[in-house]
């Protein structure tokens, strides 16, 4: 029994900043109390009508729908690649694409800041995206390859024998067999991408920049419950997504080997 | 089949292009009140060998490796839950609550803990904001749901078996989870920790907002040199230190895994 209290109340620990958070967001003054003295929504419209908000969450929209779009394919193919390519030391081409996850973020940031200084990009989008794409990856090679290594090769012989071309096969029997792990990797990498913060806070400024890093500038900057109302915004699409992502391919089977 | 692999080579490529970029500048004089570079110089390596510099690195693995203790001591319970609970709902509860915090970005997470340890929802007792206690609560916080997981995963490949066989021989709880269940956890416990290990070492949002300033790990020290002193090539020999430090305990991680697989 007192394992469970022990455990009940690290998962308190856990979620107590959330929910604290999602009070405050309805505190009615910019005084912050604890529990509030009333309910409002104003935060919430402070928070959605602020311009540099609103100017960041389009940043973020076209960075995050850009990254993805670019890293879902490559990872595919690199997984593909990874799993049926026949490669000699295919450990070492893994290890090389999953690198960027070890990389200090501080240190891939200023790279990339000074990469794109010395191309006299500072005031694009382009490196910002790239540098998304190289963090996402990861991700997405990992949870491709693990459908495609579930994969029965031999489906892709019948296709074949049965007359079907190699671009009819990849559409009609492989891809369709990937999908669970082509959800995983889409799924890390919006997540990902939208909640990246280090790089992005060094490639870009105030009209590139993405949400993460307006949130981090308005906390540093102002102290009233607007960042509460808008984490909870986050909070609530995350939590929604992570829940959606558990019904569609159960969290266990991608987390927990051997159940 | 094999240039499937090509597009995302070349993705690493430009990775390794900013990485080659950022040691480039490492070695690059520094010229005051400029963004443009003197010539080849070791002046900067130099300079992150200065008490001031050493002092954060030190700061750094101190409160990284009171981050790893805390955290391991935190999260086995947890893991341990996921791992041996047989309903199918209580495990989506539990990986749902571990899962959810390691999916808000880190500013939401640290500003959920900006407002608990300022004196908002109670009064503490001794200061803990802008301090290393509270940093430390941050981290620890922030490097829960990644240790649950290492550790639910290492704990879900011991048979409980082996538990049930040690019970039956007379073992109480206590002796069969010392010397049942840890020693066969080991792995996990070990690279677990060693990942916590690095990626605590290059922490940035949770110092920066939680130490309010006064406390500095190294990747808040290289920000400050890089965007607030505009001083690039010395914050790039701080940043090529901080990466050799993860490298090199990565490597370690991989070493022992490597082992623990051979036997």
């Amino acid at each position: 029994m007192s394992a469970r209290l022990a455990v009940a109340l690290l998962l308190g620990f856990m979620t107590l900043p959330t929910a604290v958070v999602v009070a405050v967001s309805f505190n009615p003054t910019a005084i912050m109390s604890f529990p509030p003295d009333g309910l409002s929504l104003r935060w919430y419209a402070n928070a959605l009508t602020y311009p540099q908000f609103q100017r960041a969450s389009v940043n973020s929209l076209i960075v995050t729908a850009g990254a993805t779009l670019v890293a879902l394919p490559i990872g595919t193919a690199a997984a593909l690649a990874l799993e049926r390519g026949r490669l000699r030391a295919r450990n070492v081409w893994a290890t090389l694409l999953l690198s960027p996850l070890v990389v200090p973020g501080v240190a891939a940031g200023l790279g990339f800041l000074i990469l794109a200084a010395s191309l006299g990009l500072l005031r694009s989008r382009a490196v910002l995206i790239a540098a998304h794409v190289a963090l996402v990856l990861p991700f997405v090679v990992r949870s491709v390859w693990v459908s495609v290594a579930n994969l029965d090769p031999m489906l892709d012989r019948a296709a074949a024998s049965l007359g079907a071309t190699p671009w009819r096969t990849f559409r009609r029997v492989t891809l369709p067999l990937l999908r669970p792990g082509l959800s995983a990797g889409l799924l890390f990498a919006v997540i990902v991408s939208a909640n990246e913060f280090v790089v992005s806070l060094f490639v870009s400024n105030r009209v590139t920049e993405i949400l993460p890093v307006a949130m981090f500038t308005y906390v540093v900057n102002y102290t009233d419950p607007t960042i509460a109302a808008l984490s909870s915004l986050f909070i609530g699409a995350t939590f929604l997504l992570v829940w959606l992502a558990d019904r569609l391919f159960g969290l266990a089977a991608v987390f927990l080997p051997d159940r | 089949m094999r240039l499937l692999l090509v597009p995302a080579l070349a993705v690493i490529a430009v990775f390794a292009l900013a990485l080659g970029a950022l040691f480039q500048y490492s070695l690059l004089a520094f010229v005051p009140g400029s963004l443009r570079t003197g010539g080849v110089t070791l002046e900067n390596f130099r300079g992150v060998a200065s008490p001031q510099y050493l002092g954060y690195v030190w700061d750094t693995v101190v409160l990284s490796a009171a981050t790893t203790v805390l955290t391991l001591l935190a999260s086995y319970p947890v893991a341990y839950a996921l791992a041996r609970t047989s309903s199918r709902a209580a495990r989506s509860w539990l990986l749902i609550l571990t899962l959810a915090p390691f999916f808000t970005g880190a500013i939401v997470r640290t500003y959920a803990w900006l407002l608990v340890l300022g004196n908002t929802v109670v009064t503490w007792p001794v200061p803990m904001l802008f301090t290393e206690r509270g940093v430390l609560v941050g981290l620890v916080h922030f490097s829960m749901p990644t240790m649950i997981l290492l550790l639910a995963a290492a704990l879900s490949h011991v048979d409980p078996a082996y538990e049930r066989a040690a019970a039956s021989l007379g073992a109480t709880p206590a002796r069969v989870f010392w010397r049942v269940t840890l020693p066969l956890s080991m792995p996990g416990i070990v690279s677990g920790s060693l990942i916590v290990f690095a990626w605590t070492l290059s922490a940035f949002p949770t110092p920066e907002l939680l130490g309010g300033g006064k406390v500095k790990m190294i990747a808040n020290a290289v920000k400050d040199l890089a965007l607030d002193s505009f001083n690039w090539p010395g914050a790039a020999a701080f940043a090529m230190l901080a990466l050799g430090l993860t490298l090199a305990l990565l490597a370690g991680v991989g070493r022992l895994s490597a082992g623990w697989h051979a036997e």
